[in-house]
């Protein structure tokens, strides 16, 4: 029953192959190479190596035979995009292209993709760095000095909600490069929840926390480092969460302000030029950028905060 | 011999929620002799807690002064270990880093590095230093706690119900640790507690308080030879008259209410 199971994805796959060269694909789409029968056979590959392997590694039996289903049907999915598109072209042949183009795109303008996915991770990098810090920093004033707290959080609470991007006419003026002027606006879409989550954080923290630490010849000082901020750790991921989140939205609109590459500049500059099969292309691979990242936080996290039972899952 | 402790006519209050001013203690005077084991005992919301912030340093009397050792008490201190009702271990340390807490907040934990496993051994946690609180039963963080608390060598150890929220077997399992390591140490021990046979086991007087506002209704001495028997005869007349002072000796009580 179970290897049954198994092999549904590579029935479906057979099946997507078999519909992918046994039918002749539709005029109306320009002719490329069969890149999407290649993206098959590949994967073809790799599952057959990992079902192989799965007679000997109960674990990854397991893990196998769960995705199984979400597998064989991921790719009959695909199946059918390419039988709609492709073949009979039943879908408007400009904005919905053919499997094999998208695909096609990704190959063929690999060296620009690979450049604006540089381009966009050195402007994440420095936008989310620099607002993390400044975010965790103040939420940390915020939630231990009143006098902070009553002159700031005033500000915060005016200026906080406002989206980054409506930035965009001030900011321009102020920054002196249009790199500077994009990590800035990304770094206020982080600073914001990463701000609100810690302040709440640590003004939430257990009294009894300091207390015992205080009978226990701990100071002032350290009280915030060693239980205040640790305690407000788990707030902190979810400012964090949520603040990288909303820097993607500030990302893409960023990258329309006088960059020079990008992913959300590619998308931008294709989608006027009417390429749809390389919008596609650029929106897959944003969307595997996307999701790498926020794995990555969700991998520290949990390195962290493994005294935490987990709260949200990735 | 240190650890000792004078509380001379403290006034604590406090105010509700509607303005309304609460008296929680009303002039308390004792005073505890180095080495000695104190309980206090009285029904609930008597203000026995409060008494052991006002030692610890937690709060502030509104009148009346606390001394340990003539020195006026001002802040929590590491020389007044605190043991709470829930263990309070940090859950973002494990077991030996809870236990080290104090020391490492003290910048002396290299010179005494070797008394945090000791005092592990001692409270029967050894095999569980990495574990984090989250993974421990109710009694083995109390333990911690214990150990936490006393690691630091503190002259006075407070216990606020330490071991109200333990299983009876449990709960005399580390009442004889706690008499254990107070003969080792001679270290001053004032616990809060609604157990009437745990006050009585542990203490050389218990304290009886009145309601609210709180007064020292009585001191018992207990002269009984250590270790003691639950059983004893002389200890169920100690028993007995606790009980009868807190009102529930056994005689038929005027009826207050029907159900």
């Amino acid at each position: 029953m179970n290897v049954i199971k198994k092999i549904l994805p590579v029935l479906s796959i057979l099946l997507a192959i078999a519909v992918q060269i046994g039918l002749k694909n539709s005029n109306l789409h320009p002719q490329t190479k069969p890149y999407f029968t290649y993206v098959l056979l590949g994967i073809l590959i790799i599952y057959s190596i990992l079902f192989i392997l799965t007679f000997f590694h109960k674990g990854l039996d397991e893990k196998i035979s769960y995705k199984a289903y979400f597998i064989a049907g991921a790719v009959l999915f695909f199946n059918i995009l390419n039988l709609v598109t492709a073949k009979l072209a039943i879908l408007p042949v400009l904005y919905f292209p053919a499997l094999d183009r998208v695909f096609g795109v990704m190959v063929e303008q690999r060296e620009v993709l690979v450049k604006c996915v540089l381009y966009s991770t050195r402007l994440l990098g420095y936008g989310v760095l620099f607002g993390a810090l400044v975010g965790i920093a103040t939420g940390i004033c915020i939630g231990f000095s009143k006098t902070f707290s009553y002159w700031v959080s005033p500000v915060i609470r005016v200026l906080g909600p406002i989206p980054s991007t409506a930035w965009i006419p001030l900011v321009l003026i102020s920054f002196p490069t249009a790199v500077s002027a994009s990590a800035f606006l990304i770094g206020l879409s982080v600073w914001f929840p990463t701000t609100i989550m810690t302040s709440s954080g640590i003004s939430n923290v257990q009294n009894s926390y300091f207390e015992v630490a205080s009978t226990l010849g701990a100071r002032r000082f350290y009280q915030v480092f060693k239980v205040g901020i640790p305690a407000a750790m788990p707030n902190m991921f979810l400012g964090l969460f949520n603040g990288i989140c909303s820097s993607f939205v500030t990302l893409v609109t960023a990258e329309m302000i006088g960059a020079k590459y990008g992913i959300g500049w590619y998308i931008n500059w294709q989608k006027e030029m009417l390429s749809y099969a390389n919008v596609y292309a650029g929106l897959i691979i944003i969307a595997l950028f996307f999701s790498v990242i926020v794995t990555l936080l969700f991998r520290v996290r949990d390195k962290v905060l493994i005294w935490q039972k987990g709260v949200i899952k990735w | 011999m240190v650890g000792q402790i004078s509380i001379d006519n403290a006034v604590k209050k406090f105010t509700s929620v509607d303005g309304e001013e609460i008296v929680a203690l009303n002039g308390i005077n004792l005073d505890i002799r180095p080495g000695e084991f104190i309980s206090l005992i009285g029904p609930s919301g008597c203000g026995k807690s409060t008494l052991l912030r006002l030692i610890a340093g937690l709060d502030f009397p509104n009148s009346g002064v606390l001394t340990l050792d003539g020195k006026q008490i001002k802040k929590p201190d590491c020389e007044r270990g605190f043991m709470f009702q829930n263990h309070t271990l940090l859950p973002w340390l494990n077991i030996y880093d809870n236990i080290a807490f104090g020391l490492k907040a003290r910048k002396i934990y290299k010179e005494k590095k070797n008394e945090v496993d000791e005092y592990i051994e001692l409270v029967g946690l050894k095999g569980f230093e990495k574990s984090y609180p989250h993974q421990l039963s109710g009694g083995m963080c109390q333990r911690a706690s214990l150990a936490r608390a006393l690691v630091g060598h503190p002259k006075v150890l407070l216990l606020d119900e330490p071991l109200g929220a333990l299983d009876a077997f449990t709960r005399m399992n580390i009442q004889d640790e706690i008499l254990r390591i107070r003969e080792e140490h001679n270290m001053t021990m004032i616990m809060v507690t609604h157990d009437v046979d745990e006050a009585i086991y542990l203490s050389d007087r218990v304290v009886v308080m009145s309601a609210r506002p709180a007064k020292i209704e009585k001191i018992v001495d207990i002269e009984l030879p250590r270790p003691r028997a639950r059983s004893n005869p002389e200890f169920l007349r100690y028993r007995a008259e606790v009980l009868k002072m807190l009102n529930y000796g056994g005689e038929i009580r005027e009826v207050e209410y029907y159900l």
